[in-house]
């Protein structure tokens, strides 16, 4: 053994001395065994600090067992790196390197004790206090960098995390002995059965037990009721699994950790269970007292198994203190590590000394009805504590007695926090001093220490019961099973004294309740003094029991300590709701591979390579589809680009990929009806060949989406809506013929991407469409503007739609997706002769908006109806009713000022505004009158125009407003919404 | 998560599902009625505490609509209801 484990015995424990294993902590270089955590690989080595506190940044060491140890909280650097990992929990391995967190600069020298030294100015709800508006960004980089708990990982972990689903009849939630002989009845009885436990090896409190079964030690039953468990093809068990979520739908979430295979980091399983078994034991809880968080100071529960797991020796001298009779199993403990009691510090004052301590302890100085006050620290460490205590006659008196190590006891919470988070009900129990669970909401039962039940054979007894009556509620018959018998060490007569805390809680006091928020007596009682009375309020006002504790160690004592303050039971306080995680868990767990590019998946074009090695800038375009924003060629800037296929779509032919534009194929006989109700507009007579635009308004009468719908022949018409509302529109349709007017016989398939789509627009578009091989007539008389033709070009099937978005004459060529790129080649390749142009959704824009043409998300915000826009000759007066009519009109009942679709001129015909500028009077800031929905550099009129919706705007042409840009007024003309070819000739040539 | 019945698929997880709120009769019987029936049709829920009726559709899975009793206290689902 190497020296440096100078606080490790040569014997004991369950780690393997020869196997050493070298780690890293704050930079130091250390070694363990192969077994350890590092917390206790860091005590075998004398590291007494391994944190720094949330607010006052005290240092911290070990103090609690397990995933209750709130104050082991580092952070594993490496290729894992991860933040908020617990050392007690966290095994050692070859090369492990760790930091200790909320230490700024350094563990020894901490920026941040500063608080400690001024702690009267943080008090319960200081930050609620201090930290408000407007002086916020003053003290936020400061507290930021000193209070956060760790940093997030630079980089994306090595490994893969996974989501499993499972489905079993029994769930038993811890494997500690009542666990064990719970999920054996279980899976014994033919039951599929799941166990699982947060730590790496089953057991729970038998780990560290000297505790005797059937004449060996527990851990010897343990292996063998594993050993027949996991023999069973129908039991699973998970170690290293946390619980941490317990749901409706007797759901419960389990995050396991380093599962197999190696690549795997973690497993988030949901499991839904017939019959959940809690069998999650009980945590130790500490005692408050001044200065009860100096390193030294652990729960008999953590200097145990320091000793019986880790053959860690955690101090030399130690003071008992405790206010009930479970702690006295610890002095065997401390004989075996060969560390002196200088005294038992009991609150009882009735304790029979003869059946806690055997003869051999007699030397020891039992103080009964005593308490610590304070424990003396020098440096980072306990040198001693003050305890008060009485005389024979029944006189106060103070002393001070010497030591290294504080072993407290403060009786035993049962972990109900699953059993709270299913939504049972809790129960203050006096016998144990703290809340079990009362009644269950869902299919839930619990066995073992969670009840109350303290004894080991009671909790055994216990277990096959629960386990045979979650059996029989399901129908399954009980095989019979043997309970072993205890045969040494059991703790048959638990009594607890219900003593929480030996201050009153003085200012100045550090006595701390929650140490993972860093929450005092005093805080608890500012709180009650400023009226905060109700748990949950106090809970949120103090943060106590929040963050990482969770409740584990703090909540009990807060309780007790607000029930004396408010001279009330604990019962009356009762407890705050238990939520999930039970520990923290990791995002990459719960999100599995559902992350990065395939949480939501890109949707593609046929036409994508070709777009791409063209020069394309990929833009989304609406519902993932990703489409060509614009081509740039070598030597271009975005803005010359967009110019050059603006100009192209203006004067000859451009060509762009309308794929992604949402399509739908509605059937059936009432169709005519569906379209009449979903549109503003009468869809009456349109005959096959013939298509029209439509408004889609919400049943609220505002503008939802709008499209073309063309009939292609008697049976089927193609309904199109904006590329981003298709989602939206689909599941409005399917609702409406599904559920508000089943009466229509009607069916609606989405085909967006069944169908490419091709768009070949401007002057010459007709002349090139000519010269491609066709049956198509491409003439006005043939296929004139909103009808649809069906034919061939060059051997592939299409349908060409005569609809304009360009304001340009204009041909929509569909053809089944799988000629889409085929299709595309060809076009180009025609195209040459005419210099047709590939063009991009930007230009796209600028020649919509000459056009005053409506884009969802620019003009149609969600607060607009056709008439704020310019549409009102699209709703029908005739119709008796459409989807928005009603809600429409009895908005306009009273010709209510509305803000009205206008186009905008800067006066400076350079100047762009950004989308959204406000426009508002030069006075008047804080009315705005509207605001520029779109602006853009038209090449055709040689400067800038926009859009924007103003109040009243229709009647303020020739108006000059103000749009308000990073503070500056730019002035805009006021205008019609269309800056080009206003009469429609060009796109119905 | 809840687990549920759909009347075709049978039970499978609430993930799959879409909820689109308290069962409502036809906006037929509400649109000609006077303007505070109307709106109050259109913008009032129960918002029960206890059993609602509700409308889910199973859109990741048989893409069909079902009525569904679920108790708002414990979750509970009583039935799921083909006839909508
Ligand atoms: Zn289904």
């Amino acid at each position: 053994m190497s020296r440096a484990n100078s606080k490790r015995l040569h014997f004991g424990g369950y780690i393997d001395r020869t196997q050493s294993l070298k780690f890293k902590f704050n930079g130091r270089d250390y070694v363990g065994f192969q077994g350890d955590t590092l917390a206790s690989a860091l005590m075998a080595n004398g590291v007494n600090v391994l944190s720094r506190s949330f607010k006052y940044h005290r240092p911290r060491g070990v103090q609690n067992r397990g995933y209750a140890d709130v104050t082991s909280l580092v952070q594993i650097a490496g290729k894992n790196e991860s933040p908020n990992v617990l050392a007690s929990v966290q095994p050692l391995y070859e090369g492990l390197e760790a930091f200790s967190v909320n230490c700024w600069p350094s563990v020894s020298f901490d920026i941040g004790s500063i608080f400690g030294a001024f702690s009267p100015i943080l008090p319960a709800g200081f930050y609620y206090k201090t930290f408000m508006w407007p002086n916020w960004h003053l003290f936020e980089p400061l507290i930021r960098r000193a209070a956060g708990f760790g940093k997030a990982p630079s980089q994306a972990p090595a490994g893969q995390f996974l989501n499993r689903f499972d489905y079993c009849d029994i769930l038993v939630i811890g494997a500690g002995p009542a666990g064990l002989l719970a999920a054996l009845t279980a899976a014994k009885s033919g039951a599929r059965t799941v166990i699982i436990d947060e730590m790496t090896q089953p057991g729970g409190s038998l780990l560290y037990s000297k505790t005797e079964l059937e004449g060996q030690l527990a851990i010897d039953w343990i292996a063998r009721t594993v050993d027949e468990l996991k023999s069973m093809d129908h039991a699973t068990c998970l170690w290293n699994s946390t619980a941490w979520g317990y749901q409706e739908g007797n759901m419960v979430c389990v995050s396991e950790r380093d599962p197999k295979p190696a690549e795997l980091i973690g497993r988030n399983w949901k499991i839904w269970a017939k019959q959940v078994i809690l069998a999650t034991g009980a945590i130790e809880r500490p005692i408050v007292f001044e200065n009860n968080d100096v390193p030294g100071v652990m729960l008999c529960s953590a200097v145990m198994e320091a000793i019986q797991t880790y053959g860690v020796v955690p101090g030399k001298k130690a003071v008992l203190f405790t206010n009930n009779s479970s702690a006295y199993d610890i002095l065997p403990y401390l004989q075996v590590a060969g560390i002196e009691l200088a005294a038992i510090v009991d609150t009882r004052s009735d304790v029979e000394l003869d059946t806690v301590i055997g003869t051999d302890d007699s030397n020891v100085e039992v103080l009964q009805g005593a308490s610590i006050q304070l424990v003396i620290r020098a440096g980072r460490r306990v040198r001693g504590v003050v305890v008060h205590a009485q005389d024979s006659s029944g006189k106060e008196k103070v002393g001070k007695i010497e030591c290294d190590l504080v072993c407290v006891s403060g009786g035993w919470n049962p972990s109900v926090h699953l059993f709270s988070q299913s939504r049972g009900t809790l129960r203050y129990d006096d016998n144990i001093a703290s809340f079990v669970p009362d009644q269950a909401i869902q299919a839930t039962l619990c066995a073992g220490a969670i009840t109350g039940e303290m004894s080991l054979a009671g909790s055994l007894k216990s277990a096959v019961q629960i386990g045979s009556k979650a059996l029989s509620r399901i129908g399954i018959e009980a095989a019979p099973i043997s309970i072993p018998e205890v045969t040494n060490g059991d703790h048959t007569n638990y009594q607890v004294d219900a003593f929480w805390s030996s201050t009153a809680g003085h200012k100045r006091v550090k006595a701390f309740v929650d140490f993972a928020g860093d929450v005092t007596v005093f805080d608890l009682k500012l709180a009650i003094q400023e009226g905060f009375d109700e748990i949950e309020h106090l809970k949120r006002y103090t943060t106590t029991g929040m963050g990482l504790d969770q409740g584990k160690t703090a909540n009990v004592n807060a309780i007790g300590i607000i029930a004396f303050h408010l001279d009330c039971h604990p019962s009356e306080v009762g407890t705050t709701t238990f939520r999930p995680p039970y520990t923290p868990v990791e995002f990459g767990s719960i999100a599995g591979s559902q992350a990065g590019d395939v949480v939501l998946p890109y949707r593609h074009t046929p036409m994508t390579h070709w777009h791409k090695e063209y020069g394309a800038v990929m833009y989304e375009a609406g519902a993932r589809w990703r489409r060509p924003g614009y081509y740039l060629k070598e030597g271009e800037s975005m803005n010359e680009a967009i110019n050059r296929e603006c100009y192209a779509v203006r004067n000859h032919v451009g060509i762009y990929d309308g794929s992604p534009l949402g399509k739908f194929i509605i059937r059936g006989k009432d169709t005519e009806k569906l379209l009449n109700l979903i549109y503003t507009n009468s869809f009456n007579g349109l005959k096959p060949g013939q298509g029209k635009y439509g408004l889609m308004l919400n049943e609220e009468g505002l503008i939802f989406d709008d499209g073309v719908t063309f009939r292609i022949d008697d049976d089927q018409y193609l309904l199109s809506c904006s590329t981003g509302g298709a989602p939206a529109v689909e599941r409005k349709v399917d609702k409406l013929i599904n559920v508000e007017c089943p009466e229509l016989k009607v069916i609606i398939t989405p085909v967006t991407s069944q169908w490419a789509n091709a768009t070949v627009c401007g002057p010459l578009a007709r002349q090139m469409l000519q010269s491609t091989e066709s049956d198509i007539d491409w003439s006005r008389e043939a296929l004139p503007f909103m009808h649809v033709v069906e034919g061939i070009i060059a051997g592939m099937p299409v349908r060409v739609f005569r609809v304009s978005f360009t304001g340009e004459l204009s041909f929509e060529i569909n053809t089944p997706s799988r000629y889409g790129l085929k299709l595309w080649r060809y076009l180009i390749e025609v195209g040459q002769n005419w210099d047709i142009c590939p063009v991009g959704s930007e230009a796209n824009h600028v020649l919509r908006v000459e056009k005053g043409f409506l884009s969802l998300a620019h003009e149609v915000d969600g607060t607009v109806d056709p008439i704020d826009l310019g549409h009102g000759w699209i709703v029908s007066r005739k119709k008796k009713d459409f989807i928005g009519k009603r809600s429409m009109e009895i908005r306009r009942q009273n010709q209510p000022v509305r803000q009205e679709l206008v186009g905008l001129l800067p006066k400076d015909s350079k100047q762009l505004i950004s989308e959204g500028a406000p426009i508002a009077p030069a006075n008047k800031q804080e009315l705005s009158d509207g605001f520029v929905s779109a602006c853009v550099w038209s090449g055709v009129l040689e400067r800038t125009i926009a859009l924007g919706v103003l109040t009243d705007g229709r009647s303020r042409f020739g108006e000059t407003v103000l749009a308000w840009e990073q503070g500056e007024p730019l002035p805009l003309e006021v205008t019609r919404p269309i800056f080009y070819d206003a009469e429609g000739i060009r796109l119905r040539m | 998560m809840l687990l549920i019945h759909c009347p075709w698929c049978g039970v499978r997880a609430e993930s799959e599902f879409r909820c689109t709120g308290q069962v409502k009769p036809p906006r037929s019987e509400f649109v000609h009625k006077s303007d505070e029936a109307w709106l109050e049709y259109l913008y009032q829920a129960d918002n029960r505490r206890g059993i609602l009726e509700e409308y889910w559709c199973h859109e990741k899975g048989c893409g069909q609509w079902f009525k569904l009793r679920r108790d708002t206290t414990t979750h509970e689902i009583m039935d799921g209801d083909t006839d909508s």
